[in-house]
């Protein structure tokens, strides 16, 4: 993890925005008037849920260089705080609850990130996974999380905002879809300024870092907190856009595996890569039981499909950090590149640095 | 009026349980030692080896052959993994290694269960679980076996280590991998028999924790209950594990009883964590653990 992954296509500035315009129209205008119910609902808004959590995640990991095993527990810190706050503050608009609930995992994120100050390596990988078993044991435990539910859960809110209200599939991928979008681009902003230069330098040689003079308590708790941000705000999507009805257990180990998964699979350090690594693990276990059945027939019932998932996903970790630690996206950027030099026109090739 | 017994009754339950995490920690230690991976597959391979063998056994291999199999897949397994996984990753930040034996985790998983099946398995080894009344406290007998296990386990590596070639190898190895090569030792072949060795232990720890627990998914998890050991008993010694595990063993009991009623119970699954990290704050390599040398 020694280059700083390219945020932009070396593509000229007007080929770039026509194509982000292009983007933006088939994600916000065609999609939400042409798309079924079932591909927003079930595909697209927990990729667009996923994709910010890994947004989150890759800001501690991929660019400050700090293991997070416990990105659920934000998830569900995000989610419950939200619930909580629509629940007893019911003046706020939606929208602040959002930021709000982000505020709060963020408070819990650089909570849990204080022991990364005086460890190294392992240790904070394991404080986070501290964190993950004690948020989701609060959360069943106390009653007052989940407005005294016996099990944990809640049930979310209709999403509305400004008046308008979001009920329908289409409705809660846009406001997904909106939500996403500007906290990426917020991301995408904090990384390309001093802060962002910061992290990377904390994750290439922290006391080099030191020594030019990035403050390192700072810089590692301003990580935690924006990572925790993030993924709070995506664990808001995730309950009150997606689910609509989420219970502590949801929020487990395995769904931090995910997002961390998803960050290596896409590309650590890399916001596009986060995209990518998100739409895999979500389309793929669709594709798997697809294919698995067309081939196997009924041999391939659902404990099949889930114990083969995980051997796949599992060997694909194995293999993309053997051959391509890049992940994905960098598949995507040679890719590119081969299209360029194809159809002869003029670009720079690819650099990684 | 305090109840010493009772005190005592939790306590030596804990100090055996926590022989039990000790036996899965020896086994992150001595691939952490030599190759300097934290092996998170190791609860993983404590599934494996414990469902292959009780799949073998309920399919009517005898006890011994059964016994054997199992080994010579572990075995097996060692060898693969340094093959498959660590030579290509040979040179590669830890974090890059120990993210590697996730996906490691997950396919070894995977594995076990769809070839085997995710049906809970009973195991028995033919030791009884009667509590045995020694002056008014009770203690579980299978606790006592596993502890005596756990023990000669200890004591073997120990003299492994000491005696033998491969022994000095690995201590070599450990010690300075550079240095090491540099005399000539085989480094993928020490890998491939540490990894041996910790799929051995795994093993043991899975017939054990099997016993227990029955053989399932679950078993898997103990490698959660590891990982606080090795926090507080330092991730590269072997002493540090066993002393580890009796403290995250006593204190987990402790915590549970006297302190878990005051906010509402359940908490075992996250003190040993706490107290670890507490204690990392205060003393960074663990109890046992070697002192790194960082002027940061």
């Amino acid at each position: 993890m020694d280059t700083i992954a390219s945020t932009s296509h070396r593509t000229g500035p007007v080929a770039e925005s026509i194509l982000v315009g292009v983007a933006a129209v088939i994600a916000f205008g065609v999609i939400p008037l042409a798309g079924s119910d079932y591909l927003m609902d079930a595909v697209l808004t927990p990729f667009l849920a996923l994709a910010l959590a890994a947004v989150g995640l890759n800001v501690l990991t991929g660019y400050a260089g700090q293991v997070s095993l416990g990105s659920a527990a934000f998830f569900a810190v995000g989610a419950y705080a939200a619930y909580n706050l629509h629940l007893r503050v019911p003046e706020l608009p939606l929208l602040l609850d959002l930021v709000l609930a982000g505020f709060v995992a963020a408070a819990i994120g650089i909570v849990f990130g204080l022991p990364s100050l005086r460890l190294r390596g392992f240790y904070p990988a394991v404080s986070t996974l501290a964190a993950q078993f004690f948020v989701q044991w609060a959360l069943t435990k106390f009653g007052w999380f989940s407005n005294d539910n016996p099990s944990g859960v809640i049930d979310a809110p209709a999403l509305s905002f400004a008046g308008y209200s979001f009920t329908s599939a289409a409705g809660r991928y846009l406001f997904s879809l909106a939500v996403v979008t500007v906290a990426t681009i917020l991301t995408l902003r904090l990384l390309q300024s001093q802060t962002g230069r910061n992290f990377i330098a904390v994750r290439d040689h922290e006391i080099a870092a030191k020594v030019i003079g990035v403050p390192l308590l700072q810089t590692k708790l301003l990580a935690f907190g924006v990572s925790s941000f993030l993924i709070g705000v995506a664990g808001v999507l995730w309950a009150f856009a997606y689910l609509r009805t989420v219970e502590p257990a949801g929020f487990n180990l395995d769904r931090s595996f995910q997002i961390l998964f998803i960050i290596i699979i896409g590309g650590l350090a890399s916001l596009r890569g986060a995209f990518l690594g998100a739409a895999f693990i979500v389309v793929f276990p669709l594709m798997l039981s697809r294919l698995g059945a067309a081939l196997l027939g009924g041999v391939f019932d659902s404990g099949v499909l889930e114990m083969s998932q995980r051997i796949v996903i599992g060997a694909l970790i194995i293999a993309f950090l053997i051959t391509e630690p890049r992940g994905l996206i960098a598949l995507w950027d040679r890719f590119r590149a081969a299209i360029g030099r194809r159809t002869g026109r003029p670009r720079q090739d690819i650099s990684y640095n | 009026m305090f109840d010493y017994q009772f005190l005592i009754e939790v306590l030596v339950g804990g100090l055996l349980s926590g022989v039990m995490y000790s036996l899965v920690a020896i086994g992150f230690v001595v691939i952490y030692k030599t190759s300097g991976v934290l092996n998170f597959a190791q609860g993983a391979m404590l599934l494996f080896a414990a469902l292959t063998f009780v799949s073998l056994v309920e399919r009517g291999v005898a006890f011994p052959l059964a016994l054997l199999a199992t080994l010579a897949i572990m075995v097996a397994l060692g060898v693969g993994v340094e093959r498959a996984v660590l030579r290509p990753l040979v040179n590669q930040p830890p974090i890059t290694l120990f993210m590697a034996t996730l996906g490691l985790s997950y396919v070894i998983e995977g594995a076990a269960q769809l070839l085997w099946g995710t049906q809970v398995h009973g195991l028995d080894i033919g030791i009884s679980d009667v509590p045995l009344d020694i002056a008014g406290v009770f203690i579980s007998q299978f606790d006592l076996f596993a502890a005596a296990v756990a023990g000669s386990l200890v004591t073997l590596f120990a003299l492994f280590f000491r005696i033998t070639r491969t022994g000095l190898s690995f201590r070599a190895v450990a010690d300075d991998p550079f240095a090491a090569l540099a005399v000539g030792l085989r480094l993928q072949r020490v890998w491939a028999i540490v990894w041996t060795v910790a799929g051995i232990v795994a093993f043991v720890a899975g017939l054990l924790w099997g016993a227990r627990l029955g053989v399932q998914f679950s078993l898997s998890l103990v490698v959660l209950k590891a990982l606080p050991v090795l926090v507080l008993g330092g991730f590269d010694s072997i002493a540090g594990a066993i002393v580890g595990g009796l403290l995250i063993g006593a204190i987990e009991k402790l915590a549970e009883v006297y302190v878990g009623p005051l906010v509402g119970g359940g908490i075992e699954a996250w003190a040993a964590y706490v107290v670890a990290l507490a204690f990392l704050l205060v003393r960074p390599s663990g109890l046992f653990g070697q002192k790194l040398v960082e002027r940061a």
